[in-house]
């Protein structure tokens, strides 16, 4: 682990992100839920999840809980993510890569518009 | 699975659906012995004798033990297909370990891939669970330095603030990079 000076840091980061927490305690919670089997893993959900991370991180989203689930049965739509956006609901997404992650990320978690091309009907 | 990493994501997932408090990821690169060493341990509710020898086998898995699959076999063939091994040691309500061993320049052994986003992304998925994630390298001399994070402390220090805060998550990514980035060996030479 790095030293002191990184704990310190971490604890202005902390703070600076409480504010802005309680800032936006209006705003709908978000939920990005990825899926993470075998097969889900094998199919490129990692690079997935690292997508939508770098997502959060350039445009400094705030608010959004990421989690994942295992293999909900589709492998063959994999990598699978599910948005719980507010009280609307559950969007299932099949083949999400890194760049249709972004897409979801831009369009439908900042924007409320869901990515019809790669909705999965359940 | 074409990386090492890939498969440590996925076993850890085992652990995770074994209801583990603590998983351990270790993977230790080692040029003076030729070994690359990936090793899970968990604190889960663990398997019987029987069951233990029984996920390794991709037929039986399949069909009944839902919560292995196929990640174990992959990784088990993964290794030998290395001129390497594979152990898996388990005991009910004590945790599982399962380590795999990879002759290090050999032809087919899978590159150990992207370690770090392996490493963030178990941490992301799962808050709930104490991670213990150790990178080792030694080089030809047999000189090792470990890069160990441990992530009780940073827990404990961002209270309920989330990981994926993007402050924090450049905090953490830039920690688990920079940590594994400055610990790398020379480029393989087989």
């Amino acid at each position: 682990m790095p030293a002191i000076k990184s704990l310190e840091e971490l604890k202005h980061i902390r703070d600076v992100a409480l504010q802005k927490k309680q800032m936006k305690a209006t705003a709908g919670n978000v939920q990005v839920i990825v899926a993470m089997g075998t097969c889900g893993i094998a199919a490129g959900a990692r690079d997935t999840m690292r997508s939508v991370l770098n997502f959060i991180e350039t445009e400094k989203v705030s608010g959004v809980t990421v989690t994942q689930t295992g293999c909900i049965g589709l492998c063959e739509q994999e990598p699978i993510v599910q948005i719980l956006l507010g009280d609307q609901p559950r969007v299932v997404y099949g083949k999400v890569n890194a760049k249709v992650a972004e897409k979801i990320m831009k369009q439908h978690v900042q924007n409320g518009q869901p990515v019809k091309e790669n909705i999965i009907q359940m | 699975m074409r990386e090492i990493s890939l498969h440590l994501l996925d076993i850890a997932e085992n652990s995770v659906a074994a209801q583990s408090e603590a998983i351990s990821i270790e993977v230790h690169e080692d040029l003076l012995n030729e070994r690359l060493t990936a090793r899970i341990v968990d604190d889960g509710r663990g398997m019987d004798a029987q069951t233990a020898l029984q996920v390794q086998d991709p037929f039986y898995t399949m069909r009944t033990t839902r919560k292995v699959g196929l990640g174990i076999p992959l990784l088990k063939l993964a290794a030998e297909m290395a001129d390497g091994s594979f152990s898996l040691e388990s005991e009910p309500g004590k945790g599982t370990r399962v380590e795999a061993v990879f002759r290090h320049s050999h032809i087919d052994r899978m590159p150990l891939g992207d370690l770090s986003s392996t490493f963030l992304t178990a941490l992301i998925a799962h808050p709930e669970i104490h991670w213990i994630f150790v990178y080792r390298a030694t080089d030809i001399f047999g000189n090792s330095r470990d890069f160990v994070f441990d992530d009780a402390e940073l827990k404990a220090e961002l209270g309920g603030v989330s990981l994926t805060e993007p402050e924090v998550l450049t905090f953490v990514r830039s920690m688990l990079e920079e940590g594994i980035a400055a610990l790398a060996l020379q480029p393989e030479m087989n």
